[in-house]
């Protein structure tokens, strides 16, 4: 399954976000229901809201392991999603159980054509 | 989003596109659900001055020695306290006291009047109304094709009324309607709105929409104007209490249901629906449209159930954030009809149980608002 999340590896962690380009399409980002610390999760498994005004969005987890912190700032400021989707905005940190599992992932220029592909193919 | 296929345009496609909008399907109409960003658009009309494409809502000239009359009986509300140069809310009820629409009557000479109905209901009112004036010495015409409308909302919307030189239409008082040229065509400006805030109604010919609408933009620009979505539409109308069509009241409940008991009038005479409307007076309500308020995080939409005293009381019709009051706010039929403002509640949303209370209508009131 192809989606908009990030996720960077740094150690024994990885700290996933929503692009760029998904928080665009969101726009205005009122309410984040952030997962539990300790709860394991299965990669493709939906375990975030992300909610507008409009409509909430699930957000899938990129890797398999246990969610080891959550972005506590969101709870009152989740526009931050909204201005620093990459940075501040992150969600939420992975142990990764299973290395092998980052391949699946898209990088950079992948996602690229990714959203340019479904774009052209009607968006959301 | 759906195919588009063979969506309406308003005579604003163009505009919407060029402001790079974010078009949906509303009812069969291809219109901008936001231009930039719903927040910006709402905070925009709860603080200086906002402009809405709301073309794709229908009208209806009602003429004729007997026009009156014909109002009288198809509507709930008394269309005789109106005078030429007035407008009122009110419901076209079935006999059942359902409600066919909720519109708005202008009288605009003393055998002319011209009622603003819903988009999608623009049909049905026409035909339902075309059948009632049998008997009655009135001609009714359908002028939707004929009229685009502009809604600008805002605390500054008399501002940039006067910057278009329509200093008459800014003179008007609320629910002040004034037939006037706009760029030599036949038009009217109302004053009203479905936002909360002060406002006007440009009910002007598709010829000449473009134009007013680009005026609007380019002198509004300076007193922080900015062309809002329906979204912000939808936000801003439920902060203040007005109802959707279709979603929070139609055929199947009546106005006092809706707990918009104030626009029906027992005592003015017959009209359609009036016996239905009396006993359910005399009966008392089962059900009723009350508003809720989240007291903890968390979005309510439309679907979600609400519980009073741990068991389900009904589900919300409309449902936000609200933007004003930075929590989730929405309406309901609730078949606990003798709840007041306070009383604690909780909504669940996809399986959390959120803490809420019954919130009194509308949730918000503009400042130095009289009612």
């Amino acid at each position: 399954m192809k989606s908009h999340e990030w996720a960077v590896v740094d150690g024994g962690a990885a700290t996933i976000g929503i692009s760029d380009h998904a928080q665009k399409e969101i726009t205005d980002v009122v309410f984040v229901d952030l997962p539990k610390v300790g709860r394991k999760v299965k990669q493709g498994e939906a375990c975030c809201v992300v909610e507008s005004v409009k409509a909430a969005f699930d957000i899938y987890a990129p890797l398999s392991g246990e969610i080891t912190a959550v972005n506590e700032a969101l709870i009152k400021d989740p526009a931050v999603v909204n201005r620093a989707p990459h940075e501040e905005g992150w969600l939420f940190k992975i142990a990764p159980a299973d290395a092998k599992e980052l391949s699946a992932l898209m990088d950079y220029k992948q996602y690229q054509d990714f959203i340019k592909s479904a774009a052209a193919h009607g968006g959301h | 989003m759906t195919a588009a296929t063979e969506l309406r345009r308003t005579a604003l496609y163009d505009n919407h596109r060029a402001l790079g909008a974010r078009l949906v399907d509303f009812h069969g109409w291809e219109l901008p659900i936001q231009y930039e960003s719903i927040l910006k658009e709402h905070a925009a009309v709860r603080s200086l001055c906002g402009l809405f494409d709301v073309s794709h809502m229908g009208q209806i000239w009602i003429k004729g020695p007997q026009a009156l009359d014909f109002l009288q009986r198809t509507n709930a509300n008394d269309i005789a306290r109106i005078g030429p140069g007035k407008a009122i809310y009110s419901h076209l009820p079935n006999e059942q006291g359902g409600v066919i629409d909720d519109v708005i009557v202008s009288c605009l000479g003393p055998q002319r009047y011209f009622m603003v109905v819903n988009a999608a209901t623009t049909d049905k009112d026409f035909s339902w109304l075309s059948k009632q004036a049998r008997g009655f010495d009135v001609e009714l015409s359908n002028a939707s094709d004929h009229f685009g409308m502009i809604a600008v909302q805002g605390p500054r919307a008399a501002e940039l009324a006067c910057a278009l030189d329509f200093e008459a239409a800014a003179a008007l008082p609320r629910f002040g309607a004034l037939e006037t040229p706009v760029f030599d065509q036949p038009s009217l400006i109302t004053r009203t709105g479905y936002t909360g805030e002060d406002g006007f109604e440009f009910i002007v010919p598709n010829e000449i929409i473009s134009r007013l609408w680009d005026n609007l933009l380019i002198k509004g620009r300076s007193i922080g104007a900015v062309p809002c979505g329906l979204g912000a539409r939808d936000t801003l109308r439920l902060e203040a209490g007005y109802l959707l069509y279709g979603q929070d009241v139609d055929d199947e409940h009546t106005t006092f249901e809706a707990n918009y008991g104030w626009v029906v009038k027992l005592g003015k005479g017959d009209f359609i629906g009036k016996r239905a409307l009396e006993a359910q007076e005399k009966r008392g309500l089962s059900r009723k449209l009350t508003g809720v308020r989240l007291r903890e995080r968390g979005v309510p939409r439309a679907g979600v159930t609400v519980l009073v005293d741990g068991r389900p009381a009904g589900t919300l019709c409309s449902a936000t954030f609200s933007p004003t009051l930075q929590t989730g706010i929405g309406v309901g039929y609730l078949d606990r009809v003798e709840l007041k403002p306070g009383t604690p509640a909780a909504v669940d949303l996809h399986g959390r149980v959120v803490a809420a209370e019954i919130a009194e209508v509308p949730f918000y009131r503009k400042p130095n608002a009289k009612t």
